[in-house]
């Protein structure tokens, strides 16, 4: 009996709870859409938006605080002392610029929008805009050259600073030679004495001692010792060669800017102005 | 009868499944379609999040957390930036807990409706996922006019947040839960109480308190067998305990206590809850400065710390441990869709292969949060 | 003048040949359009909008693009698929589905083929979709593809019992198995529709005739057999262009032959509902097309609203509810039959 009554009942529900379902799906045929009709029409973005970095170049005085911020190290810095003779005037909030920056590339196939190279910038010419369509068939191209110096002329700053580096490390060296390379060391020195005072070194089998920094294997073994030598307050270590003619973006097309038609993913393997056009296709 | 059976068969479920939640892999082995055995394989989504965390700053960390259970990024922002901050031994302001706390929850609702939603996709039902997706899109709206992004938030620092609350952001999130509401009604309407549905999921992998307890189950996979037990409540953290709410448990309405109706169910009613930690806390959110307690530079002293909290999913907690450089030892998490995914075997032999998608789907897990 | 072509042409080869190609120029256009309408009805109904962009207005031309996409691709064979079987199994389904078009009356003028037994024929050759589902699933040597091609054989013998019982309590009620005659029987106004004849015994008649024919087309609440979150689409997984779209194709055709049949034994078929109002074979058309496009439009409904059960409870629906609710009514109907005429 009872369950002849179950079996009704089962019967009877279920219709009822289809019914129900159909009443929901009808009303929402009539209801109007939700849904926008995307490249016409737009969500609006809200104003802390966090969407592709700009760099106003006029402001930064390649202090490497954002690149050093990055959790992924897409932000790649590299500068040359401004001689004493060179004047780069103040960016807007009436800071003296002192170094040209000769190289500020940002990999947007590897930024991962976080925004935390946002709020370290002293001078917040750093910031999230509102863009967000810039898919490329080319990963490289999504690596982003922000500098506005030609790459003559940012070769030139380099050998320039480079030279008058030589020239102080040469008047130094004959001043004080051991001074200089016990400064030299400093930054590996920093590490040991941390793992020393590792507090739980008897949990950890020592078999496995982490990576002092300045040596660690970090994602980005290009930019990590670039940061190592920043942190310890030396002038930029300035290599000749990743600069030379990538830059292919003119300098006045300041916003927005233009993607680096090379490959600097490994610049090494290209010779500079070999395929200007790209050479991953 | 003995001598038509037959062999039985491997079958290969995911990682390319579409029942899988991402790239779960399942070998099940199965006699026609009743399942005898499910070996969940894992690691195709592993992103190596502990060994990247001894290479970053203590704020660097925070985008990673976003990522590794990518629905409930603010919870475990959140579980993460308290640890931190025991570990530095700050206080923050007030506003910044309340915000959080309301940024949690949403998340959770968030979370539980992406759930829900991919739940009833599972099953068969189209229609309610895209409800869902609809009511999250708003969620995630709320949180983008907030901190800008709609999904890797990195809105918790140590110490603070990111951005305050924006100007109507009160209003917003007020007109969010007064539509939301009865939308919850029309889900359940929809699918929760459709008969075809409850049969499909009542009775199905029954999982007993003591064998959810047994293997760490958290969440509303262990609440869905009737154990009360929430972080929120039992443990309170930040500001849970200042708000009047209910912890839900599995019924057993529909069927065994513990089936996947409960567990489903369980994340519906906490949805309610949700809503209602959220109205308290928008009308009682105190003033402040949210960076006022922000180190400038986060270097905590030598220590350890073992912080959890409850993720959507269930108990996230993290080991922290602090050599007093700017960069941790060692960052442990302590995922709950991980132990949750180890009940996968124990809940689903001898169903079929039609209830073993159910299965999954009710026990939850973000294929991040199982192997980071 | 049960064939307006064969009046003209004569019964001979080309009339034969012009009458069986209608279908075939109806199906075409109907797959497409029904498509269509999934999509923009399931759109609707989750508070989206759907295709908007092919061809302008409310991307109407979708389903065309579609198609010319299926037609372009590559034609995969796997490697260990019995290539036969595999080939042979999308025409076959088609067939079956395409071969039930020639007993469907969709006017009084036009009947490709007036035949005496024209439902029982319409049910024998759907059959043959069970065949061609079998072969796809097993053809193409993929375990999922096997469960889905075993449930389908499960289902679809299943189900045809409790639609054949319905179908006959209406052949008894009509004293006809053609269904030219059924519809005739059912002249006048819409209150003469069996499906408000002999209360509510032919109602409920429907509603199980109904429920078994989703089944039959493997239609959502009962499209386990391809099941996209449990098989990944079943029997045609391996499927891929030209023969996936034949599957695809097939499965409207078949959606359009349950509801012409529902319509033609539940609600007149191509009689108008007013009487003589609008009537006639032209008209006859546009009543069978619109009222089985009504029918085709509860399908879409449900799919859309329902979630799908699962093998044992289909099984339990067709033989412990749907059976014994369609004998009771059929010995109800026959009854009423031998006692009141």
């Amino acid at each position: 009996m009872s369950s002849a009554d179950t079996y009704f009942k089962n019967i009877g529900k279920g219709f009822w709870t289809v019914l129900l379902g159909m009443k929901v799906t009808m009303r929402h045929l009539f209801t109007p859409a939700v849904t926008i009709q995307y490249p016409d029409a737009r969500m609006p973005i809200p104003e802390r938006g966090r969407n592709r970095l700009y760099v106003n170049m006029d402001d930064c005085i390649g202090c490497n605080q954002c690149g050093m911020a990055c959790p992924v190290g897409c932000i790649t810095i590299e500068t040359a002392k401004s001689l004493p003779t060179e004047d780069l005037g103040v960016t807007s909030t009436g800071q003296k610029k002192r170094l040209w920056v000769t190289q500020f590339d940002i990999d947007f196939a590897k930024c991962c929008y976080c925004g935390l190279c946002v709020p370290p910038c002293p001078t917040e010419c750093i910031y999230m805009t509102d863009v967000f369509e810039f898919s490329e068939y080319d990963r490289d191209k999504l690596n982003y050259s922000f500098i506005t110096l030609t790459p003559e002329e940012a070769a030139q700053k380099t050998e320039q600073a480079k030279a008058a580096e030589k020239e102080a490390a040469a008047k130094k060296a004959a001043a004080a030679a051991a001074a200089a390379a016990q400064k030299a060391a400093q930054p590996q020195n920093v590490t040991p004495s941390q793992n020393v005072t590792q507090p739980p070194a008897q949990s950890i089998p020592p078999a496995a001692p982490r990576p002092a920094p300045a040596v660690a294997p970090a994602p980005q073994p290009a930019v990590k010792p670039e940061i190592a030598g920043a942190e310890a307050g030396q002038a930029p270590s300035v290599t000749a060669e990743p600069q030379g003619g990538q830059k292919v973006s003119s300098p006045e097309s300041v916003y927005p800017p233009k993607p680096q038609e090379q490959a600097t993913r490994a610049p090494q393997e290209l010779k500079p102005n070999d395929n200007p056009k790209g050479s991953a296709d | 009868m003995a001598e038509l059976r037959t062999e039985e068969m491997v079958l290969n479920m995911g990682p390319q499944h579409p029942s899988t939640h991402g790239v779960l892999r399942v070998e099940l082995v199965v006699d026609g379609e009743v399942v005898v055995d499910a070996i969940p394989h894992i690691g195709y989504l592993h992103r190596c999040f502990e060994k990247h965390a001894e290479v970053m700053s203590y704020q660097q960390i925070v985008p990673y957390c976003d990522r590794m259970d990518y629905l409930g990024s603010m919870n475990n922002d959140h579980a993460y930036v308290l640890g931190v901050e025991k570990l530095l031994n700050i206080q923050v302001p007030q506003r910044v807990e309340y915000i959080r706390v309301i940024m949690a929850e949403f998340q959770r609702i968030a979370s539980h409706l992406v759930s829900i939603g991919t739940y009833g996709l599972d099953i068969g039902a189209f229609t309610p996922f895209l409800f869902c997706f609809r009511d999250r899109e708003m969620i995630l709206d709320l949180f983008e006019m907030t901190c800008g992004a709609r999904l890797l938030y990195n809105y918790m620092w140590p110490g603070g947040l990111s951005h305050d609350l924006p100007p109507g952001f009160v209003e917003k999130a007020r007109a969010f839960i007064k539509h939301f509401r009865p939308a919850i009604k029309e889900l359940n309407e929809l699918l929760s109480y459709n008969e075809i549905f409850v049969k499909r999921t009542a009775n199905v992998g029954v999982l007993p308190a003591d064998i959810a307890i047994n293997y760490g189950a958290s969440g509303p996979t262990l609440r869905g067998s009737g154990v009360k037990w929430d972080l929120r409540k039992c443990e309170p953290y930040s500001v849970y305990d200042k708000f009047d709410w209910d912890i839900v448990v599995g019924t057993g309405e529909m069927g065994t206590l513990g089936d996947c109706w409960d567990r489903y169910m369980v994340k519906v009613w906490e949805i309610e809850q949700s809503l209602r930690i959220i109205e308290q806390a928008l009308d009682t959110l105190p003033e402040g400065d949210v960076q006022a307690a922000i180190p400038k530079r986060v270097r905590p002293p030598v220590g350890e710390v073992y912080v959890r909290s409850e993720s959507p999913r269930g108990e996230l907690a993290y080991y922290i441990v602090s050599d007093g450089s700017q960069k941790p030892y060692r960052v442990k998490g302590r995922a709950p869709s991980f132990s949750n995914l180890s009940l996968l075997p124990e809940i689903s032999r001898g169903y079929l292969i039609a209830d073993m998608i159910a299965i999954i789907g009710s026990v939850d897990i973000t294929l991040g949060d199982v192997d980071r | 003048m049960h064939n307006f072509i064969t009046y003209y042409i004569g019964a001979g080869f080309w009339g034969s040949l012009v009458s069986s190609i209608i279908p075939l120029v109806f199906i075409l256009p109907f797959a497409l359009v029904a498509i269509w309408l999934e999509l923009k009805i399931s759109a609707h109904m989750q508070d989206r909008v759907g295709p908007m962009r092919t061809g302008k207005w409310h991307g109407w031309a979708q389903p065309l693009a579609d198609v010319t996409k299926l037609i372009q691709k590559e034609d995969i064979i796997p490697a260990a698929a019995d290539k036969a079987l595999y080939i042979l199994a999308p025409a076959l389904v088609f067939v079956g589905a395409y071969a039930a078009y020639a007993a469907i009356p969709f006017s009084p003028a036009y009947i490709g083929s007036n035949i005496n037994l024209g439902i029982f024929y319409i049910v024998a050759v759907s059959a043959l979709v069970v065949i061609g589902i079998l072969m796809a699933g097993w053809s193409s040597n993929n375990k999922w593809s096997l469960l889905g091609a075993m449930r389908t054989a499960a289902q679809l013998v299943s189900y045809e019992i409790p639609s054949s019982l319905a179908i006959l309590a209406v052949v008894m009620v009509a004293g006809s198995l053609n269904l030219n005659d059924i519809c005739a029987a059912q002249s006048g106004w819409f209150w003469n529709w069996f499906v408000f004849g002999k209360f509510p015994f032919l109602f409920i008649t429907f509603i199980i005739y109904f429920i078994a024919s989703l089944a039959e087309t493997n239609r959502s609440p009962f499209d386990i057999p391809e099941a996209e979150s449990e098989l990944v689409a079943g029997y045609h997984t391996e499927y891929s262009g030209m023969r996936f779209a034949f599957f695809y194709l097939a499965e409207y055709a078949n959606m359009f032959v349950v509801a012409a049949v529902a319509a033609v034994l539940f609600f007149g078929g191509w009689n108008s509902p007013f009487g003589t109002f609008l009537s006639g074979p032209v008209w006859g058309v546009f009543w069978l097309i619109g009222k089985g496009m009504v029918l085709v439009f509860i399908q879409i409904w449900l799919r859309w609203t329902l979630p799908r059960f699962r093998v044992d409870q289909l099984m339990y629906l067709s033989w412990k509810i749907l059976t014994p609710f369609a004998l009771v009514n059929i010995f109800a109907v026959g009854l009423w039959v031998v006692l009141r005429g």
